[in-house]
């Protein structure tokens, strides 16, 4: 065992540019210098609201979508500019389990088509037939669910064959993109209770992206809050929702109502609209909307800063702002 | 924001009562035999998984369910008068004026080719007999109370030019803008990110409470249920299983059903295992329950249970349950 971690992502930058022909050629900074890491058979929470830059995170890490600028290196290896046919065997160790699973499954394949097919392009030796009976078990479906097609399963289940494929090929790391935000309320505790056994068993690192904190604070072990495609704070769960240090994520947390009617909910005002990442704020990204923004937030760019063990926030003002501070 | 706790005059005539509402899509029955009723000011929050008819609830109440739906019972009684009995012209003049709906999508209600102003003031040049410059006079003002920037300009752009959370905002404002009695809105949080949507919430809560106006409030979200509603009503494959006061349908969950849902929910506040998991799915019924819909998935079952569909009873002061477990 190395100390070296699974996924280390420096300074990380994906921009895109959008415009062109009549309107002006403008740059969409999605992603602009993100730096985390992630062990192994970790979960790694990130989370953010629309237009955050999360999703793009996520993909670029997985060369879905090219960087910009910055350092992706994968178990010490870097990724970040090799070709994709160079790509290609690294892609067993790094996967990804799409929001809909209405959209990810072929509908015109079986499940058995659906989920030999990762094991044929990497040409995974062995019993193929007796993989998917084994993934399938894996994920809680029956066997027989081989022979069947996507439209037979519900919301849930899909998605049990969207992770069962993912895991195929035992990766290192498995990229999860808002994979609860279909599904009912029912289905979301059992599905985390699903991740969390196939993480034990596979020795795989979740990077779970979500817009829902409640569900982030059942599964990860660390969390990170991203706002207009920067991190603006990273701590262990527990730390992070007991003790957040930056007023986005203070406010974020707020509100969030509890599904309990006798504990209060105040949810905090939040001046103006959610920017745009083309016009980016100077300074502190988040100053226009925070209500403790001082002179010093407009002009001048935080940095993130350790307060506590494995604790980094980016505020001028932290730790001293916030409620009950 | 916790208003459950207020209490609303038991003793207030209901406002809005619905009655054995039974309504199909086809073969498909998506509601069945609802029974519910709102006082003046009271907010229902009608809650359930997504397929269990709560949608199909609130549109039967304002008439404006998909072609493919029909009611093929019940009666929707909105102050003294039958809205499923009424002229579509008689509904055309309450919709927008003493009913308003609040929609799911901002996108889609609003017409992409014409500007926010023109659309936002329908109802007030409709209803009120307003110029349209008189509307919009009149509708830049409300906007301006709900504490939006720049109301008039706002009224200048197009729908695309609004964020979703603005978008909103002016659906609100229009369903608002005619003093309505009763409003029912869809969902209509959802498609928002939770800052927006806590913001969206206190300004409809203001609106409402400062004008007494009642609302259903249709969602699936068990949390915004717990903060904005006196009385919680939990559907089930298209049936009533449960009604309580908020605090009490929180506090003392009587239906097996509603036990495991909210022991289901992720809760922000804290990290927990799934209790009680829930086996199997919602059925889909396409004929009058025999026997209680939840059967094959409670922990509870009973011999009773496949012999007969349960009544709604009264277990405490306005808390009913359809429920074998207590007592025939």
């Amino acid at each position: 065992m190395t100390d070296r971690p699974l996924l280390d992502v420096q300074d990380l930058q994906t921009h895109y540019r959008v415009g062109g022909w009549l309107a002006p050629v403008r740059r969409i900074r999605a992603v602009d210098g993100v730096s985390l890491t992630l062990g192994r058979q970790e979960t790694l929470g990130l989370v953010g609201e629309s237009g955050s830059g999360k999703t793009t995170f996520g993909r670029t890490v997985l060369r879905l979508v090219e960087p910009t600028a910055g350092r992706i290196l994968l178990d010490g290896q870097d990724v970040t500019r090799l070709s994709q046919a160079a790509l290609r065997p690294l892609r067993r160790r790094m996967q990804i389990v799409f929001q809909n699973p209405y959209a990810s499954l072929n509908p015109r394949k079986t499940v058995r088509q659906i989920l030999r097919q990762p094991l044929r392009t990497h040409r995974v030796p062995g019993d193929h037939a007796a993989l998917v009976a084994g993934l399938l078990q894996r994920v809680g479906l029956p066997a027989e669910a081989a022979r069947r097609y996507p439209h037979e399963f519900s919301g849930g289940q899909r998605q049990r064959i969207a992770i069962a494929r993912a895991l195929a090929l035992h990766p290192d790391l498995v990229v999860a993109d808002e994979i609860t935000s279909g599904l009912d309320v029912t289905v979301k505790l059992r599905v985390l209770a699903l991740l969390r056994e196939l993480q034990a068993g596979f020795r795989v690192a979740y990077l779970f992206i979500s817009h829902d904190l409640a569900v982030v604070r059942q599964i990860a072990d660390r969390v990170a809050v991203m706002y207009l495609g920067q991190i603006v704070e990273e701590a262990p769960t527990a730390s992070l929702f007991e003790r957040p240090l930056h007023p986005y994520t203070q406010i974020l947390q707020a509100s969030v109502p509890v599904p309990d009617p006798t504990v209060a909910w105040e949810p905090p005002a939040l001046a103006g609209e959610p920017p745009s990442p083309i016009d980016v704020p100077a300074g502190c990204r988040f100053h226009p909307r925070c209500p403790f923004a001082e002179a010093r937030c407009r002009s001048e760019a935080p940095l993130l800063r350790e307060l506590a063990p494995g604790h980094r926030v980016a505020c001028h003002l932290a730790p001293a702002v916030g409620p009950g501070r | 924001m916790t208003y459950a706790c207020e209490s609303i005059a038991d003793m207030a005539e209901p406002l809005l009562e619905i009655r054995g509402l039974t309504v199909r899509y086809g073969s498909r029955l998506a509601v069945w035999n609802v029974d519910l009723a709102l006082r003046p000011g009271e907010v229902l929050g009608l809650c359930g998984e997504s397929g269990a008819g709560k949608s199909t609830v609130g549109r039967a109440v304002v008439r404006l369910l998909p072609d493919s739906a029909r009611v093929v019972a019940g009666a929707v009684r909105f102050k003294g008068r039958d809205l499923l009995a009424v002229t579509e012209a008689e509904m055309r003049a309450l919709r927008g004026a003493d009913l308003a709906l609040i929609p799911q999508d901002p996108l889609s209600a609003l017409n992409p080719a014409f500007r926010v102003g023109l659309q936002a003031t329908d109802a007030l040049r409709l209803h009120r007999g307003l110029s349209r410059r008189d509307a919009e006079v009149q509708m830049a003002r409300l906007l301006g109370r709900m504490g939006i920037p720049g109301p008039a300009e706002l009224l200048l752009r197009y729908p695309h030019e609004l964020s979703g959370g603005m978008r909103q905002r002016v659906l609100i404002a229009m369903a608002f803008s005619c003093e309505p009695s009763l409003v029912i809105a869809d969902e209509p949080t959802t498609a928002l990110d939770v800052t927006t949507q806590a913001q969206i919430l206190r300004i409809l809560e203001g609106l409402r409470a400062e004008r007494g106006v009642a609302s259903l409030f249709v969602t699936h979200d068990l949390g915004v249920v717990a903060h904005v509603a006196h009385t919680v009503a939990i559907v089930y494959a298209g049936c009533l299983v449960e009604v309580a006061p908020t605090v009490a349908l929180f506090g003392s969950p009587a239906h097996p059903y509603t036990q495991a849902l909210l022991a289901q929910v992720p809760r922000a506040d804290r990290r927990a295992e799934a209790e009680g998991s829930l086996e199997g799915w919602m059925p889909v019924l396409h004929e009058a329950p025999r026997a209680c819909p939840f059967r094959e998935r409670c922990p509870k079952r009973a011999a009773a249970c496949d012999e007969a569909m349960p009544d709604l009873r009264e277990i405490a002061p306005g808390h009913r349950v359809a429920c074998h477990l207590y007592g025939q």
